[in-house]
Order: C-alpha cells, then structure tokens, then sequence
C-alpha cells in the first residue's frame, strides 16, 4: 500500500492505496465520488474526465498514487454555493443530453476547453471534446450546450471586467 | 479492469531511476504519462513486476535550446510540446503531429519521450523524429549514449532502449527556416490512430527542390523513410506535376500490415496520396 495526500473538490485526504488502483476508483470507491463515472475500459470514452491539477484527465488511465500531492476536481466540484455551473445549467438548458452518462465526462472537458479557448467555433467544440463519446445525442445540442455557456460566461467576465 | 499488483518505485532524479530500474525484478516497466502504459495493464496485457514511476524525476521536462538544435526532455507533456515557442520556431512539425495525437486529456498526460519509446508504428510522433533526424539520448547506469533516429526503432514496439536504461532527451534539429515541413495524417474518426500518415520536410533552392525528407507513420512495422520518393525528389522543379510523379514512389521498399482499419494495397496507394499532400504543403506549392 501506498499513502497519498490529494485534494478532492476542495477537502483534503489522505489515503492508502494500492499502487495498482485507477483514479476513478479511488475517487468512486473510497471517496463516494460517485459522479464521476467509468464508461469503457479502454481509455476512449472520457465519461470518467476529471481535472488534475486544472487539466482534464481521463481518471481511468491515472493511478491514485499519481495523484499523490495534486488537485483533483470532479463533477461534484464545480458548482459554486449550490449554483450549477455555467457549463452544467448550459448542458441542462440545451438538452445536451439524453441518457446523462457522458455529462460528467462532457462537462469536465467542455470545461478544460473553456479554459484554454474562451469563444470556440463550433468546429473547436467538436475537436476540443473529440476525447469525449456520447452514444445518444448526436452530439448536436452538447455543442450548442458548450457555445451558449461560452456566451454566459464571456458576458460574466465582461461584467466583471467593466466593475474592476 | 484493473491492472495487476505491482511494486511501485517513485524515484526522484535519473541515477534514482536507473537504481529503482535495475533493482525491479525481471519485469520492469517505465511509467511515463501512462497513456499507452495503463490501458494495456488495465487490459492485463501487461502485468509487469515492479512499475518505476518517472513523474517526479526532475529535469526530464521543457524544451531547451542547445546550439544547432533545440532539447526536449523525455517527460514533456505532449500539450506542453504543443504550446512551447521553440518547438514552434524550430520544429513546428512537431507540434503540428502532437495535435493529432489521441484527445486533449491524453495530450494533457501523454509525452513525447513515452510516445517514442512505445514505437507503436501508428503512432505519429515516431515518423516525425526519423524525418527531423532527430537523436535520442539514452541514459543508463555507466553513462549516457546519443543514438540517431535511423537506429532508435528496431522493430514493432522495440527501440534501441537496452535494458535498464532510460530515454532522457531528445535533440531536434533547428530547421524550419530552411526546411518547410507539414504532416498530413489519413485516420478515420476523431481519437483514432494514423491509418497512414506523412511527415515531409523540403529544402527548396529557388525554383527547384533541393532535398526532401519523408517519414512515413504505419507503413511497417517501425516508421520508415521513403528513400525511394527522397531520391525521386532531389532536385525536381518545385511544381505540383513533379511532385505528384515522385510521390508516386512512396510506398517502394514499405510492408503495412491489414488490419480493420486497411488492407496493405490500401495503405500503398494512401501513402503514395499523403506524400504528394504533404511534399505540397511543405514545399508552400
């Protein structure tokens, strides 16, 4: 067993582990993360995307031990003071989804490409959450759920710049 | 699933590394991003004795200029490779091939030193380093040693990698400037791997191309040159035409595989296609 110290959606842990334990388990099985999801066993569908240290991982191809002295944010992170957040009511209000099983996955990457590109074209929406697969939508309104929370949280930031 | 027990080694510097390497045990594996690593040991593909973990080894990331060449270190995230200035400046090929690799999460963990020492002949960083010429510098317990590209990858999956020793850093050549470069990928969904792809750099003089260099992704089982294209090439007028009839010798001297994705005839008429494409684009025709 190892011990690790990490910091999950803001509480701090220290655990022991087994080296051989995936991310995703640690969070689900040992935290109750359970928002967090695994969708295949093969490091392809980004259900279970999480951000590491603020860059969206895929939780099922990290061991815990690699998380060791690190940052974790899941799903059940992002909101704010019981608000969804801005990607979360986006998704909620597009209807960018139909089972719900990708979303957590979704949004975490939708959130991670927000971060390094504030207004993405609809073609950067697409190449931006290519690591994500949803079986459901079509992906149509998950895009349109990703440029309508662009739009709200641009004009947030632009309140926010024009108060300072 | 989940993979088999292992031990697990942490190390901090590169003599730590070759310690906890050559202490593991009959099977060691290298644990750089881990992602080629842990899908196959998630998959029990794998199931190694000891894992030596090099996420902690200082030194072994960024990008460096030294000379006629810039440094990258084995354990740079393949989205720090993207975004980095001097892999824009001098090998913006580079960065151009590890934007199609996987997705943004693989890219955020992903590195170069592990996509090159994985020699997985789909991959799309091999071909670009055998077309850079770029060297790889090995590291093990009684010194360091710096082998050509040429001689890196072996065979399917192998590399010049002895055992016990550790791909530290890797030296590509300052050429963009003279060289224009462009790789031209062929793969069928987004996340898939390469079906076939090229990796071109022409030296132009005047209106003539004056050398070119071609890497070819997944059409052997290790990247390969298209020596044939190469010599087509030497010294042709820069126009299409000409580069469309020695395009046409990129898959002499290849062996792809068929697989699902592509029967091998396939794959020698995309190589021929992608050649022509990518020759074009470097050559800013």
């Amino acid at each position: 067993m190892s011990q690790i110290s990490v910091r999950v959606d803001g509480v701090d842990y220290v655990d022991e582990v087994e080296p051989r334990t995936l991310l995703v388990h640690y969070l689900r099985e040992q935290l109750g993360k359970v928002g967090t999801v695994v969708g295949c066993d093969t490091s392809n569908c980004g259900a279970c995307t999480v951000h590491l240290d603020g860059e969206a991982v895929k939780s099922c191809t990290v061991l815990a031990v690699q998380a060791d002295g690190a940052e974790v944010t899941t799903i059940e992170g992002v909101g704010r003071d019981g608000a969804l957040h801005p990607v979360q009511k986006a998704f909620h209000e597009m209807h960018g989804l139909q089972c719900g099983f990708c979303t957590p996955g979704m949004i975490m990457a939708s959130i991670d490409l927000l971060a390094d590109n504030a207004d993405p074209s609809e073609d950067e929406v697409r190449e931006g959450i290519e690591g994500n697969l949803c079986r459901c939508t079509g992906y149509q309104n998950i895009v349109r759920a990703v440029q309508a929370a662009a739009a709200e949280m641009g004009t947030a930031e632009m309140g926010t710049g024009a108060q300072a | 699933m989940i993979p088999a027990p292992f031990a697990y080694a942490r190390p901090t510097s590169v003599d730590e590394a070759l310690q906890a390497i050559a202490d593991g045990g009959e099977d060691v594996k290298i644990l750089a991003g881990g992602q080629s690593l842990i899908p196959v040991m998630r998959l029990r593909l794998a199931a190694p004795e000891t894992v030596v973990d090099l996420g902690r080894v200082a030194g072994l990331r960024g990008v460096r200029e030294e000379d006629d060449a810039i440094v990258v270190g084995a354990m740079t995230t393949h989205s720090d490779v993207i975004a980095d200035p001097l892999v824009q400046q001098w090998a913006p090929i580079v960065a151009q091939a590890t934007e199609t690799v996987a997705d943004r999460q693989v890219r955020h963990r992903g590195t170069f030193g592990g996509a090159l020492a994985h020699a997985d002949p789909a991959g799309d960083l091999p071909a670009v380093a055998l077309a850079l010429e770029a060297e790889f510098v090995i590291a093990g317990l009684s010194g360091r040693r710096t082998v050509p590209a040429v001689e890196f990858f072996v065979d399917y999956l192998t590399t010049a990698l002895e055992e016990g020793e550790l791909l530290v850093e890797i030296r590509l050549p300052k050429l963009a400037g003279t060289w224009g470069m462009h790789y031209e990928k062929f793969n069928r969904v987004a996340q898939a791997w390469s079906i076939v792809a090229v990796a071109a750099l022409v030296r132009r003089e005047g209106d003539r191309i004056a050398e070119a260099r071609i890497g070819l992704t997944n059409m052997g089982p290790t990247p390969l040159r298209a020596s044939a294209a190469e010599a087509a090439l030497a010294g042709v007028p820069a126009t299409r035409e000409a580069v469309a009839e020695a395009a046409a010798h990129a898959a002499e001297n290849t062996s792809p595989s068929s697989d699902l994705n592509a029967q091998a005839d396939y794959r020698h008429h995309l190589a021929q296609v992608l050649t022509r494409r990518a020759v074009i684009a470097a050559a800013g025709l």
